[in-house]
């Protein structure tokens, strides 16, 4: 007796709790391999899974079992020139061990164990990292951004839905389609019977009042309301309107700059970008680098290369100005600037810093971020910077890093105000 | 001829059917005795589920299974292996997976193979019979994974992940090889004790209460030994012994065990098993072509499948991986057939018992009362050795050559078919570990003796090992490994090892 089932439409993903749990168990393995690949990949680049290897001891699981050595006697097949007293030279340690036996299968070999994360669980250890609420977790995370929008009228829907003008109105409609034969009717009746009654024959007069209240009690059959009266609002959800944007990344590349600062002035650019992303359809990214004279260059030079001698911050905001003025009009890019340096800057120079972002900048950008990643004391630019934040509140944000998790602070109001439009 | 079942390599529902009850058929010709089927048709996904839950169709949740699932599913998607045809599980109605991505000579084949096969065998074998359930295994299967969903709940994740991690690690630790005998009842203690009672009446003799008392001093000082008896099943003894467990955490210890008591038979009988379900395919597809219900084309694509898994490559081969089970077993049973049917002068001497009998009834017999190891010692034949060109290699860790031992000839057989036998031989492939001493009236630390055969130490794992075993314990714990009758090596835990 047998039965034959179809379980091909049960779940596939029977797994996927045990998977997470092992995710759980090496989520430090795993939190290293995406800073790796934060830090190997463009900012760019971000949006999609990562290969995560670990090394097979850490996930081995202990058994109790025989090592190798002792003295032990196995068959093979395939014998082809052997007799019995015959003597085999040892390979060198470390090569096939004791003959492929199937006694040595467990973990031993030095291979890491490697795995795929999606791009969701990719982007989740990087927030995590920075210490992302989670709010503006799924706002970054979010493949597209879209809006309900009134599209007419459908005959299915929710209740909260129902239109009931629409609806009344199609009620009364029918109403006067579905009597209008039964109106005609009485009408000819009840003229009938004023005839009747003139001419006085009570037999013709019973037989029309008995035919003019059938005719009225079918008249109020008809029902006041149905089903096929009501109309429902319909909501679609359209792609949120998107737009160009541009994305300024400055940094001090002075000698006072070391890797580590820039790897965090790194992640810091890469949010932004991953939030601008959201938002707009296409971004272009400028790279401006700085130390006395200011240059645009390539990704690649912008985070890797080394450059020595002093700093003028005011050389890289020109540049900036420049080359919005060149390329970027303010009427149709969106621009975005973010700025990363550890403090430093020429004595005179940051009142003309704060000045050129005061007039030129700011007015024409829709948001600028500046961190300052130092752990010592503040210098000229941040004072200068301070009270340009008072002037402009909405487009300007600063703060001090020492850390990944202090960098998202920065970012609060803009996130807030992203929040904010999503909810009109 | 429109007698075939199909000519066609689409399955569809309707043809499985129709192929399964023609193999039932069959099947019930030659005898096989089954537990109905539930055949259950599932995509490659599924697969790799079943796969990561070692084959169970529910289980309770746990990161090695993770583990498992991602190293299936890379292996799959990078095309380094393809996925198993079949799973079949050892409970009544036997459930059998079959993949959508088999055509219909694959399902045939797998529903020979799964659910008549190896069916039969589950059903059969004195293994199976002694210590699997077949009928509730999937209800406490249920019952596992809710329990330890509740446990979670209530104790937090890390906790039970903490605890199963340990009793994983002592799982082959955790099966009765006996049968423990059934608790008896107050009546049957009553028989008990008034039988002994009269044999010491009938014995009495009043001689014995004139001989002087002997001093008993000596006995008085001795520690009071526990366990009486050394223990082997180490989860059973934590179960009901270790002193700081809380009754959840033995019920979880208790779920480990069971489900590894599940296994044991599976691990024990893989040759039979597979070779059991192999011949079966092979002589119920081959049945059905005598038969015209299946045409050449459906047998060359069968014969492609079927000599592909019972093929043997030799040690010198690349592709080489130990001896294929499939192919010994399924070897073995077609060799007792012939043996059976057609002996030879020599057969008639190894095998009087067999030679030239039933081969139904032997094959049956051969299938019901063995284990691998015993099946091996008592029926692999020279003809057998000589078709795989066996021979055995003796290596002595101290010297410097390897050594051919014996090899397929007349001084060899025996030689080989023991050496061979005792490599499935659980008692010989696992180390021999047993709980032996626990210090109740001391520090309640508990001893593990490891008696050493052929010298083989133990491996490197063996310390996380004891960890794990600290935790369950609670208290320290000992690890000593003997060679005969002196101590080689004893390790501590918490503490460092010592070599001797």
């Amino acid at each position: 007796m047998s039965y034959i089932i179809d379980r091909r439409l049960n779940g596939k993903n029977k797994s996927m709790v045990n998977r997470q749990r092992f995710l759980r168990r090496y989520r430090n393995h795993i939190k290293e391999a995406v800073q790796d690949a934060v830090n190997r990949r463009s900012i760019t680049d971000m949006d999609r899974g990562e290969q995560i290897s670990i090394p097979t001891r850490n996930t081995h699981e202990p058994r109790i079992s025989h090592g190798p050595g002792g003295k032990q006697t196995r068959v093979y097949p395939g014998n082809k020139q052997f007799n019995p007293g015959d003597e085999l030279e040892k390979p060198q340690q470390g090569g096939g061990g004791q003959g492929n036996g199937q006694a040595s299968n467990q973990g031993e070999g030095e291979e890491d164990f490697t795995f795929a994360i999606t791009r969701d669980e990719f982007l989740n250890y990087l927030f995590d990292d920075l210490a992302l609420p989670n709010m503006v977790k799924q706002t970054l995370a979010r493949t597209k951004n879209f809006k309900t929008r009134r599209a007419g009228f459908v005959s299915e829907g929710t209740p909260n839905n129902l239109s009931v003008i629409k609806s009344m109105r199609n009620a009364h409609a029918r109403r006067i389609g579905m009597g209008a034969g039964k109106r005609r009717k009485l009408k000819q009746l009840q003229a009938e019977l004023e005839d009747a009654q003139h001419s006085g024959d009570p037999a013709l007069i019973q037989r029309l009042e008995a035919d003019i209240a059938d005719v009225e009690r079918r008249l109020k059959t008809i029902p006041f309301l149905d089903d096929i009266d009501l109309r429902y609002r319909n909501q679609v959800k359209v792609p949120m309107p998107t737009s160009k944007a541009v994305m300024f990344c400055l940094m001090d590349v002075s000698g006072s700059m070391t890797q580590d600062v820039k790897d965090l002035a790194k992640r810091f650019y890469l949010l932004l970008y991953l939030f601008l992303e959201r938002n707009y359809e296409q971004i272009e990214i400028v790279f401006i680098r700085h130390h006395t004279s200011a240059k645009e260059v390539d990704e690649q030079e912008f985070f890797y290369s080394r450059e020595t001698g002093g700093t003028i911050v005011s050389s890289a905001l020109r540049l900036m100005q420049d080359i919005i003025e060149a390329r970027y009009d303010e009427n149709e890019w969106n621009i975005y600037a973010a700025q990363a340096s550890d403090g430093d800057n020429w004595d005179d120079d940051s009142p003309l810093c704060a000045k050129l972002l005061h007039e030129h900048l700011l007015p024409a950008v829709q948001y600028f971020t500046y961190i300052e990643i130092t752990p010592n004391d503040h210098q000229a630019l941040w004072e200068a910077y301070k009270n340009v934040g008072k002037a402009f509140p909405a487009q300007f944000a600063m703060a001090q890093i020492r850390g990944a998790e202090d960098i998202y602070p920065v970012f609060r109001e803009l996130f807030a105000k992203d929040q904010y439009q999503e909810a009109i | 001829m429109s007698q075939y079942i199909s000519t066609d390599s689409d399955w569809t529902f309707e043809l499985l059917q129709e192929y399964d009850s023609e193999i039932a058929r069959v099947a019930t010709h030659y005898g096989l005795d089954t537990y109905p089927n539930q055949i259950e048709v599932i995509s490659a996904e599924q697969m790799m589920d079943a796969y990561s839950s070692v084959g169970m169709p529910i289980g309770y949740h746990h990161w090695s299974y993770g583990k498992q699932f991602l190293a299936t599913q890379k292996s799959y998607q990078r095309g380094q292996m393809g996925l198993a045809y079949e799973i079949v599980i050892n409970s009544n109605p036997c459930i059998a997976y079959l993949m959508e991505e088999n055509t219909l000579p694959m399902q045939a084949l797998v529903i020979a193979h799964a659910c008549y096969g190896h069916n039969s065998f589950f059903k059969n074998n004195y293994l199976f019979r002694t210590w699997t359930d077949a009928s509730s295994i999937i209800d406490y299967l249920v019952f596992a994974k809710n329990y330890l969903r509740k446990c979670e709940e209530r104790h937090g994740q890390d906790e039970v992940e903490a605890l199963l991690d340990a009793c994983h690690a002592l799982q082959n630790y955790g099966v009765d090889r006996y049968r423990r005998p059934k608790p008896i009842s107050a009546a049957e203690e009553r028989m008990r004790q008034q039988e002994r009672e009269e044999i010491r009446q009938q014995q009495l003799n009043d001689l014995w209460r004139t001989l002087p008392t002997r001093k008993q001093e000596a006995s008085t000082k001795k520690q009071r030994q526990f366990p009486s008896e050394p223990q082997e099943n180490l989860l059973y003894f934590i179960e009901k012994n270790a002193p700081l467990l809380q009754p959840w955490q033995r019920e979880v210890v208790r779920i480990v065990r069971k489900i590894s008591q599940y296994f044991y038979p599976q691990r024990q009988t893989q040759v039979m098993n597979e070779g059991w379900a192999t011949f079966w395919h092979y002589t119920l597809l081959n049945h059905l072509y005598d038969e015209g219900k299946v045409n050449d084309g459906f047998m060359m694509e069968f014969l492609t499948s079927h000599t592909s898994v019972v093929y043997q490559p030799g040690f010198d081969s690349p592709y080489f991986n130990g001896i294929n089970p499939y192919a010994l077993g399924f070897n073995m049973f077609q060799d007792i057939r012939r043996i059976c049917e057609h002996p030879t002068d020599e057969d008639r001497e190894w095998f009087p018992d067999i030679a030239g009998k039933d081969w139904l009834e032997t094959l049956h017999f051969a299938m019901r009362d063995f284990k691998d190891e015993s099946f091996i010692q008592q029926y692999l034949s020279p003809h057998l050795m000589r078709e795989f060109h066996l021979f055995s290699i003796y290596d002595d860790d101290t010297a410097d050559h390897y050594k051919v031992d014996a090899i397929h000839n007349e001084s060899g057989f025996r030689r080989l078919r023991e050496t061979l036998s005792r490599q499935y031989d659980l008692s010989v492939r696992e180390p021999n570990i047993q709980i032996t001493h626990v210090d109740i009236e001391g520090d309640r630390s508990i001893t593990l003796r490891h008696t050493q055969q052929d010298g083989m130490p133990l491996s490197g794992d063996t310390f996380e090992v004891l960890k794990h075993i600290h935790l369950l314990w609670g208290f320290d714990v000992h690890l000593e490994s003997w060679d005969g009758d002196h101590m080689i090596k004893r390790m501590s835990c918490p503490s460092i090892s010592v070599d001797l």
